[in-house]
């Protein structure tokens, strides 16, 4: 083990420019990687915070009993994909309109009765805030007797539904072909590393050194490489965001960095394709000495 | 220890086989000269010895390994039964004297604390217990030549592979390389040694085998004598 981190720290020491360069190259991918990470994060949370405000809404028929009305929310509550219902009366609803729309404060005042009916407003789970499972939910709400009229804004459901699974498609898609360029650039530059070193491994094997007591400093070696690109990386989204977050460009607010499992995940995808960079070099290597 | 049994060996890039039909037998304790022009195959005999190259058909065998059925992860064994030492020493330029023969030990997993005093041993052996801590560099071609040599010792090796081991020096260090190859013969260790200086060979007295176009044709020790 000593053996293993003397060789891969001395090849380090040994072809500084060139390590140099490979984490820089490393940081470098994994860092439009991070950056595009970073945009799918927020575009993600983004549509979160739209979706929370789908909710469905059904108007109740004048005059139902409160019991039966009791009885409804409890069974409505009880839905799997409904996290909240909350009554709203006619003389709730009134003020509503009040507060809301100020310009016609003084014609209500004039109103002899409310026109306003009684409503239940009904926000859902998440991952049920799809085009499909409010219909399903407005669906079963009409089956109650004393329902007048569900709605729920289909169109703008559909149109969110749409605008998720695009961004989802675009976001692995460009992701995948991102961590893919990364991998083949850390490739290349641990070849060189290998080829550079190919005289040395030639005379490994003529001692009798076996192919995995070769492969250890150099997997060794691509792991660290991997490690400290993935922090260098980090670090640079970090920068990237904060000048975002204080520049604002109207759209700072309200901006999230990754959270710890995201950053540890990011380092860990580095050590990741250090390690199986190395692998593939030094393997395709060995086959030919 | 060693024995070659019929043994040919082409490559597909050359009409020409590299060996044909070599059938020769080094017993025990023996010093033998490889000698044949440039391209007459003795690179390759050795080659095949260390398992670099399988033969193409027929048997060779050393130190008790079957080369033709070596699989890949046996291979560092048999190499760690033989010393090995070639025309450009093969040292790693950033390594000292002592490193470079420590190296040898610690691939094959030997005890860390017996390392020092048996590399000390080996140098000592080589007449360079000074040059400890001296850079490939800043050695004299026959003093790289003897780290090799020492490095190849240090498993204590019943075989010794020496593949043009003076092609690179002068006379004086030649004749100095030459005697501790003796040297170390004298201890037991089987030497091989593929040269064209037949100068060395014939004042040498010892068995010769002469290659020509990948067939032998001369042993001096006359039990497989082709026609020449």
């Amino acid at each position: 083990m000593k053996l293993l981190w003397r060789e891969a720290l001395l090849a380090f020491r040994r072809t500084r420019t060139l390590s140099i360069l490979s984490v820089t190259t490393i940081a470098f991918a994994l860092f439009v990687t991070g950056l595009f990470g970073l945009v799918a994060i927020n575009l993600r949370q983004a549509i979160g915070s739209v979706e929370e405000r789908v909710e469905v809404v059904a108007f109740v028929l004048r005059g139902t009993p409160s019991q039966s009305l009791v009885v409804a929310i409890e069974d409505i509550s009880a839905f799997p994909e409904v996290s909240e219902v909350r009554y709203v009366s006619e003389d709730d609803a009134l003020d509503r309109a009040r507060e809301e729309l100020v310009e016609f404060r003084d014609a209500y005042d004039d109103l002899q009765i409310n026109p306003l009916p009684p409503s239940l407003e009904i926000r859902l789970n998440a991952g049920y805030r799809n085009a499909p499972s409010v219909a399903d939910v407005a669906e079963r709400l009409r089956g109650f007797a004393f329902v007048e009229e569900v709605r729920y804004g289909r169109d703008w459901v559909e149109q969110l539904d749409r605008l998720r699974n695009l961004a989802g498609l675009i976001g692995l898609s460009i992701g995948l072909a991102f961590a893919l360029v990364s991998v083949v650039i850390i490739g290349i530059t641990i070849r060189i590393t290998v080829l550079q070193r190919a005289r040395e491994i030639v005379i490994m094997r003529l001692v009798g050194a076996t192919d995995w007591f070769i492969r250890g400093p150099f997997l060794l070696e691509g792991a660290i490489k991997g490690l400290l690109g993935g922090i260098l990386a980090f670090l640079l989204c970090a920068a990237v965001f904060m000048v975002y977050r204080s520049q604002g460009f109207g759209l700072g607010i309200g901006l999230t960095f990754f959270e710890p499992v995201h950053a540890v995940a990011f380092l860990a995808f580095g050590i990741l394709i250090g390690f199986f960079g190395s692998l593939v070099s030094v393997g395709r290597h060995l086959r030919k000495v | 220890m060693i024995r070659f049994n019929n043994v040919s060996k082409s490559y597909p890039t050359s009409t020409a086989p590299a060996l044909e039909g070599l059938t020769f037998h080094i017993g025990r304790g023996e010093f033998v000269f490889l000698t044949g022009h440039s391209g007459a195959g003795k690179s390759t005999i050795l080659k095949l010895m260390h398992a670099e190259e399988p033969p193409t058909s027929g048997d060779v065998r050393v130190s008790g390994f079957a080369i033709g059925k070596l699989r890949r992860d046996e291979v560092p064994r048999l190499r760690r039964r033989l010393g090995i030492v070639f025309q450009d020493f093969r040292l790693l330029e950033d390594r000292t004297a002592a490193e470079n023969i420590a190296f040898a030990l610690e691939v094959t997993g030997a005890r860390s604390d017996t390392i020092p005093t048996r590399v000390a041993r080996v140098l000592d052996q080589v007449g360079l217990s000074s040059k400890l801590d001296a850079f490939p560099r800043e050695l004299s071609g026959g003093e790289q030549q003897r780290v090799a040599i020492a490095r190849a010792l240090v498993n204590d090796p019943p075989v010794l592979l020496a593949d043009e081991p003076t092609g690179n020096l002068d006379e004086r260090a030649t004749q100095g390389v030459f005697q501790l190859l003796r040297d170390i013969n004298d201890t037991g260790t089987v030497v091989l040694m593929a040269t064209h200086d037949l100068d060395l060979v014939r004042q040498a007295g010892k068995r010769i085998l002469e290659l020509r176009d990948g067939r032998l044709v001369f042993d001096s020790a006359g039990d497989q004598v082709e026609a020449r």
